[in-house]
């Protein structure tokens, strides 16, 4: 009998701080500027250059550790985290090593490692087919990105399945995206998270050996990657074969993976307290400021949500924890006074099923069209199945709904002129079969006769009407 | 125009104030004799002088310039093969103070490799010779700068000391040199050594133009260097002809084994003198000092192995030929473009760093490196001034220690525990001892360390020594 497999997952997690300026020089940070416009003798790394710490970075960071309940150092210190590459101009990283500014911490029950601050490298860019390293013709430096802030998030090993570290991280991303420290944008690079991944035997509590999967960049791929990589580690150990230390590629299109390195090639990276740079000093005032620019957090917008516009615990979970959704129900809710809150979480739902991941304030449907079409389906102006269809024609046109449904006839068809009567007596005559088990106590049956109806009117009557006149002209 | 070599730069300085000296004379004069310097002091000399900012403090006295610190447009090679012909976009802070102050950029003296030497014979552009004997060495690193004030090839200069390369060549060469309090001048724009250790300071001919060209060095902390800071007062003119009231130091460890009689002599000598000048003069302790060496050479090579990484043929500077693939054009370019004694100390450094011997040797070496800074301020409760040779001995055959590194590296014993420290230290000529064996007297360098930010009291107490020294130092400046 095999043993049952229980997956051990950590996230190792990049963000880029929206500062102003590079971490550790005055160039101004700036997403798809020309390549190497924002560049200084500091983050080109030439000689005699020395760096000077971004006190707003230091903010930012700290902001972060108080939002995730860290425990916050007096005292930290920037280590050179030393290796070659042609993406690190200095030849090492300034980042931190033993005296990190934050430890520890908590979110949504994962436990955090640790959060330090560091500075990005330049982005390596090959030329040749495959973009990627091997088989480039040439590679060339971009130092635009070279010096950015990065804070690093280690949570402890403590996910337990792909699915709930895409969500952890959708939480992250909220959070941070609450402290508007970080664009957290994971096709931009602003958010990179490595998974450290690992199974043992479902209820010990040893950890198996580790492999590192490598800048998965959306949280598809992150999912896709971890869940390949714990198949994969399955299917060796069920051989009876053991896992490598190893760091991964996880390519989303081919859904391989690939080694990048072995522990046997891993680096000394010889780290040691950054000379050219003095200790961090959090004082009193650095923390104030740091907690007074902590606005609502995502856990405590749910609450709100659920207490302010009764939301189910659930809808308010959905909107708080994607904080650009959560705006946008803002908005609808201020639309009018007295409007629905649950019933625009449901149909906020169906809109993210046609949007995916977009922002939805970028998309063609405005708040004020979004209150309308509730607000017409709350007064049963327009039919659920109907509305969904407004809801396609507003997410690639735009408009208001009720021109929508006005130009398209999508009104609900109601029984004042007779109309819907008529043809719920035609649908009855025409399934004789039908109204026999009806009329036989096969109270079920009757969902037949509803459907033949709504799909007779285009789902622009009310289902509840329809059974109403069916009933009525069955005498039952 | 003879007359005007004469001058010390603040009586250049003062003259050209009142009228009777043109900058531009003097600029001129100095270009000249830069420009056909036999001594190999030089890298680059200046085609003109720049233009010169309005009523400058310092009147547009020239000024030597070690070649790490960078100029713009103008080769910064800090004496490698790495850099050559390395034109940086930017300006080194304290030269751009100085420029500003009046200062103009006269030339780029050769230097060892990096700063890394203390004999000049580590520069990819060849070594220095000493003015007093073209055999020997001038000292290193900064020892350009220190053969090129001594024989009057420059007014005055800048240099750099990491463990005694502004202090020993100075003592070699027979001029003044003075290593400031650790973060008082700015390192923006010096080709970093050992960044927890470069510090920046003046050579020259006498203790007065120490004082001047240092108090336009430091001031308000350099924005652009986070170890920089601000200096607490201005610096103050030395004027003070006796020693009344000075309590000066003489460490036990500093001043016996590993020293040459002849400099031991002077020593001896000029703490008569301090004496008669009205100082106390008793033998303090050091307890740590001996371990000085040992730990300096761990933490500085540690640091420096780091600093020089960004020298990888990536960016600027030389890069080796047709390279098979990235791993092999680092290697090649590193080792191509590296001299040999710089090679030394990346591996070494390396090495300290490396997992597993981290502790034992970078830790321990820091922990070695508290003490020595406790034992000065424990000395200093009790003494003004600690004071030791500058060097253990006097110039040396060029050639003569290359084969023995360790050798080389004993004669930064004297120098190296104030670096540690990070306190103030600097060298005046006390006098001329013959080396051993024999064969005409070297100018001999007496040391005084002091408190951080000690330097205007320190520089005080050295001038009126220099007054009773009456050091002559004309002969090598013809």
């Amino acid at each position: 009998m095999t043993p049952d497999f229980e997956p051990v997952i950590g996230l190792e997690i990049h963000v880029q701080l929206k500062t102003r300026t590079k971490m550790f020089c005055g160039c101004e940070l700036s997403f798809g500027a020309p390549p190497n416009t924002l560049t200084c003798p500091v983050c080109l790394g030439l000689p005699g250059a020395l760096p000077v710490a971004n006190a707003r970075a230091i903010h930012f960071a700290l902001m972060i550790g108080l939002a995730l309940g860290c425990e916050l150092a007096d005292h930290s210190v920037f280590h050179r985290k030393n290796y070659f590459y042609p993406d690190l101009p200095k030849g090492y990283q300034i980042s931190q090593y033993d005296e990190p500014l934050c430890r520890g911490g908590e979110l949504a029950g994962v436990r955090l490692h640790r959060v330090h601050l560091e500075e990005d490298a330049a982005k390596l860019i090959h030329l040749g087919a495959s973009g990627r390293i091997h088989g480039s013709e040439q590679s060339v430096v971009d130092f635009n990105r070279g010096g950015t802030p990065l804070v690093e998030i280690v949570t402890e090993p403590e996910l337990r399945s792909p699915e709930q570290a895409r969500e952890w991280l959708t939480l992250l991303r909220a959070t941070l995206r609450s402290l508007a420290v970080s664009d957290v944008n994971m096709e931009e690079g602003s958010l990179r998270a490595d998974a450290n991944v690992s199974l043992r035997a479902a209820g010990s509590s040893e950890l198996g050996t580790k492999t590192e999967l490598k800048n998965m960049n959306s949280f598809r791929f992150l999912e896709r990657g971890i869940a390949a990589e714990i198949a994969r580690q399955r299917v060796t150990l069920e051989a009876g074969g053991s896992i490598e230390q190893e760091t991964l590629h996880f390519d989303p299109v081919s859904g391989e993976i690939t080694s990048l390195r072995s522990k046997e090639e891993a680096q000394d990276y010889r780290y040691f307290p950054e000379p050219d740079l003095v200790p961090i000093a959090t004082t009193v005032a650095m923390l104030r400021a740091a907690r007074e620019a902590i606005v609502e957090l995502p856990r405590a917008r749910a609450e709100r949500f659920e207490d302010e516009y009764g939301l189910s615990v659930d809808s308010a979970h959905l909107l708080a924890f994607r904080f650009e959704l959560a705006n946008y129900f803002e908005k609808v809710v201020a639309v009018r006074e007295g409007i629905d809150g649950q019933q625009i979480a449901n149909w906020l739902t169906q809109l993210v099923a046609r949007i995916g991941d977009q922002d939805p304030a970028q998309s063609k449907v405005t708040p004020e069209a979004m209150a309308q079409l509730v607000e017409l389906i709350s007064a049963r102006a327009v039919s659920a199945p109907a509305g969904r269809e407004v809801l396609d024609v507003l997410v690639r046109e735009g408009g208001d709904p009720a021109s929508v449904v006005e130009q398209r006839g999508l009104g609900a068809l109601h029984d004042e002129d007779g109309a819907l009567e008529a043809i719920v007596g035609q649908a009855i005559a025409a399934d004789p079969a039908a109204v026999q088990r009806v009329r036989g106590g096969n109270d079920k049956a009757i969902g037949a006769l509803v459907g033949a109806v709504m799909r007779e009117t285009r789902g622009r009557a009310d289902g509840a009407d329809v059974t109403r006149l069916i009933r009525e002209q069955l005498g039952i | 125009m003879s007359g005007l070599i004469d001058l010390s730069a603040s009586q250049a300085a003062a003259a050209i104030k009142r009228g009777e000296v043109d900058p531009g004379a003097l600029f001129d004069l100095y270009r000249q004799r830069a420009a056909t310097d036999s001594l190999n002091a030089y890298t680059w000399v200046a085609e003109q002088a720049p233009k010169a900012p309005p009523q400058p403090s310092l009147g547009g006295v020239p000024l030597a310039v070690k070649d790490l610190f960078c100029t713009e447009g103008v080769p910064s090679q800090s004496g490698s093969r790495i850099l050559e012909g390395y034109r940086p976009p930017y300006t080194a802070t304290v030269v751009e103070r100085l420029a500003q102050a009046g200062a103009p950029l006269l030339g780029k003296t050769n230097q060892d490799e990096f700063a890394m030497g203390s004999s000049n014979e580590n520069s990819a552009f060849g070594p220095v010779l000493n003015p007093w004997d073209r055999a020997r060495v001038p000292g290193g690193s900064s020892g350009g700068s220190a053969a090129a004030v001594a024989a009057g090839l420059a007014p005055w200069a800048i240099g750099t000391d990491t463990g005694g390369s502004i202090r020993q060549p100075a003592a070699l060469c027979g001029i003044v040199g003075l290593k400031p309090t650790y973060g008082a001048v700015s390192r923006y724009g010096m080709i970093a050594f050992a960044s927890s250790l470069d510090q920046a300071g003046p050579l020259t001919r006498d203790v007065s133009d120490a004082a001047l060209l240092l108090s336009h060095m430091v001031g308000e902390r350099d924005p652009l260097d986070a170890t920089s800071l601000d200096f607490p007062e201005p610096i103050a003119m030395p004027s003070r002809r006796t020693l009344a009231g000075i309590r000066l130091g003489v460490p036990s460890e500093l001043t016996g084994e590993g020293i040459e009689p002849g400099v031991l002599g002077a020593f001896q000598a000029t703490l008569e003198l301090a004496r008669q000048l009205g100082a106390t003069v008793e033998s303090c302790a050091l307890p740590h000092a001996p371990h000085a060496l040992a730990a300096y050479y761990v933490l500085a090579p540690a640091e420096c192995s780091s600093n020089l990484a960004r020298f990888d043929g990536v960016r600027y500077g030389y890069r080796a030929a047709d390279p098979d693939d990235l791993l092999s054009m680092y290697e090649r370019t590193r080792h191509d473009g590296f001299g040999v004694e710089v090679r030394r100390r990346v591996m070494l450094g390396t090495y300290v760093l490396s997992s597993g011997y981290y502790e034992a040797y970078y830790g321990r070496a820091q922990r070695v490196r508290t003490k020595i800074a406790a034992d000065f301020a424990a000395a200093f409760e009790r003494f003004d001034f600690v004071v030791m040779p500058t060097s253990p001995c006097v110039a040396f055959e060029l050639g003569s220690k290359l084969a023995d590194p360790y050798a080389m590296y004993l004669n930064d014993f004297l120098s190296v525990p104030a670096s540690l420290a990070g306190i103030p230290a600097l060298s005046i000529p006390n006098g001329l001892a013959s080396p051993p064996g024999g064969g005409t007297p070297l100018p001999v360098g007496f040391q005084l360390a002091g408190p951080a930010f000690s330097e205007s009291q320190m520089l005080d107490v050295a001038f009126a020594l220099e007054q009773a020294l009456g050091f002559d130092g004309r002969a090598v400046r013809s």
